[in-house]
């Protein structure tokens, strides 16, 4: 048994992947309750053999997206294709598209055995892949305890679990590290780029950037239920995630005028210290000493990706906190 | 075949929650303890010719109270899939909504119809020696009739009941209605004469002539306006009518 579990998954190592994995393909999707818009036509497309982050803050549109993807909503526009067909018309489709959803899809007083036998059962998976994949998530010794008693991580391992079930060649992953300890928070990324390196299919929706600069290769950033980027992740950090040089000084005029005259971008921050952006400290030092300026800090800044995120999404946040305090 | 895949699914779900135990095994004893009750109470009784004595009323009417118990399951196995977040499971793995609720429809009713049989015999069984002297036999008129309209009834009713919570989508929603509706309406409404024109129309009450419960037919303050499987008709009716409304319901709402 050993040799066949050593993959990252603890799956069979030499389990192929269907050959030609289906594509997903967003179309100017657009979903609207009443007068509220959550999601304003959206398109882009999701590709094998990576794994691709759904970015945005919360209430950005994400949940409400991947449901449409499922066909568990109906767009008001537009739609999603799995490959060339759309989600509804897909025969067995927990053999093509796995999804972990959002606060488990999962009655409570059902034993997590029993919750992924039905799933099996309506898509024709056999029994033993059941207790498989109860192993691979580690729930093998609570499978027979009800759901109700699960810790929120237990829940999500079961969700995660439901997911597999059918080695899809799609994976659908909304909120995955939600209630995980840092282990598991492990466990699950290296799950979605083991999945990804075997040339599936993964899209997986989070609101942190750090955790998506980890685990994904691209990245589809909305805000408001707009597309905001669909880039890499390398471009969007190279774009976004730029150093500045922060100068304090009680003279900020003069030091002002100092920097451009010597052709160096400059501007106030909110403090009323002055930041240079993709300037050099050093350089900045010297020209602080040429007009004889007393400085009071020179330091080189790096905004963090967490930052360019919220600049790229500020604003489109839904819910902002009030007077600017957190 | 995905039928079949879809129904084993859905049989799946009702064993595996405990809610089904009890309100099937509930609905069993209240029928059968309670027919035997009310036969022991009509066992000595006035033996007036003249009065009107049905011994199947006496068989049946524990039927009424016990029904409760069966709705309370086909409400929670519709309306069980939206308060605990399933239905989302259910229908990413089914996302054929026709085939997901006839598979959940049909097995609602297989287990509906085994467990009716079963209460409707059983019933009968224990009630003729409770009534002892006035007690009747399967070979007698009318009692196969009964017998099978009971057990049709107790069907129709429990899918007039998931049709409801399909609409509903919620168990308390679902119950509240159908429970004053089975309960209040059979013991107080029926018996009023003018609501009775309307009332006499209503699910349950439609169900009754076939079960001996509406009372002697001869009698202006009780006769009905259709008779026993016409009555059982209107009962069918309603129950495609709240299957179809369940069935747009959740063609049309997001889950």
């Amino acid at each position: 048994m050993a040799t066949e579990t050593d993959n990252l998954r603890g799956l069979p190592a030499f389990r192929p992947v269907p050959s030609l994995v289906p594509v997903i393909h967003v179309h100017n999707l657009s979903k609207r309750y009443g007068s509220t818009v959550a999601v304003d036509g959206i398109s882009f497309t999701v590709r094998p053999g990576q794994v691709t982050g759904f970015l945005g803050p919360n209430g950005a549109g994400k949940s409400t997206t991947m449901r449409m993807m499922l066909d568990l909503e109906r767009p008001s526009g537009g739609q999603v294709l799995i490959g060339d067909t759309h989600y509804r018309r897909l025969p067995e489709p927990l053999r093509r598209v796995g999804a972990l959803l959002e606060a488990g899809a999962v009655h409570p007083g059902r034993s997590a055995y029993h919750h992924l036998l039905w799933l099996a059962q309506s898509n024709r998976i056999p029994k033993a892949r059941v207790r498989e994949v109860l192993e691979l998530v580690g729930l093998t010794g609570v499978a027979r305890k009800r759901v109700k008693g699960y810790s929120l991580g237990m829940g999500q391992r079961l969700g995660i679990a439901a997911a597999l079930l059918g080695d899809p060649p799609v994976l659908l992953f909304d909120e995955p590290v939600n209630g995980l300890d840092p282990e598991g928070v492990r466990w699950i990324r290296n799950l979605m780029k083991g999945l990804a390196a075997e040339g599936r299919t993964v899209f997986v929706s989070s609101h942190l950037m750090s955790e998506m600069a980890l685990t994904a290769e691209h990245l589809i950033v909305i805000g408001r239920g707009r597309l905001l980027a669909d880039t890499t992740v390398r471009d969007f950090i190279e774009a976004h995630a730029r150093s500045y040089v922060r100068i304090r000084t009680p003279e900020p005029e003069r030091m002002r005028d100092a920097l451009t005259a010597a052709g160096i971008p400059v501007q106030q921050a909110a403090d009323g210290a002055l930041e240079s952006p993709g300037a050099e400290a050093a350089k900045i030092g010297e020209l602080a000493a040429a007009n004889g300026l007393t400085v009071h800090e020179v330091s080189t800044q790096t905004a963090t990706l967490e930052e360019a995120f919220m600049r790229l999404t500020g604003d489109t946040v839904e819910y902002r906190a009030l007077g600017g305090q957190r | 075949m995905r039928a079949v895949a879809v129904l084993a699914a859905e049989l799946t779900k009702i064993r595996t929650v405990r809610s089904t135990g009890w309100t099937l095994t509930s609905g069993f004893v209240v029928c059968v303890g309670f027919a035997a009750l009310v036969g022991l109470s009509f066992r000595n009784g006035p033996s007036d010719p003249q009065r009107y004595f049905d011994p199947l009323f006496a068989t049946f009417y524990s039927l009424t109270l016990g029904q409760l118990a069966l709705v309370a399951f086909a409400v929670l196995v519709v309306s069980g899939e939206y308060h605990s977040g399933t239905i989302r499971a259910s229908l990413a793995a089914v996302p054929r909504r026709g085939l997901f609720y006839g598979g959940k429809l049909v097995a609602g009713a297989l287990v509906v119809s085994v467990v009716s049989l079963v209460t409707v015999v059983v019933t009968f069984v224990v009630a003729q020696p409770a009534l002892g002297p006035r007690k009747t036999s399967l070979g007698a008129d009318g009692v196969p009739q009964a017998m099978v309209g009971a057990w049709l009834y107790l069907m129709l009713i429990c899918l007039f009941a998931m049709g409801v919570a399909a609409m509903l989508r919620s168990s308390a929603l679902s119950l509240g209605i159908l429970i004053p509706l089975l309960l209040l309406n059979s013991q107080g409404l029926g018996n009023i004469p003018k609501v009775k024109t309307v009332a006499q129309f209503l699910p349950d009450q439609a169900g009754w002539v076939i079960m001996h419960l509406a009372g002697p037919p001869d009698d202006p303050r009780w006769a009905r306006a259709y008779g026993p499987w016409t009555g059982l008709g209107i009962v069918a009716l309603w129950a495609v009518a709240a299957l179809v409304g369940g069935y747009l319901v959740l063609r049309r709402r997001d889950a």
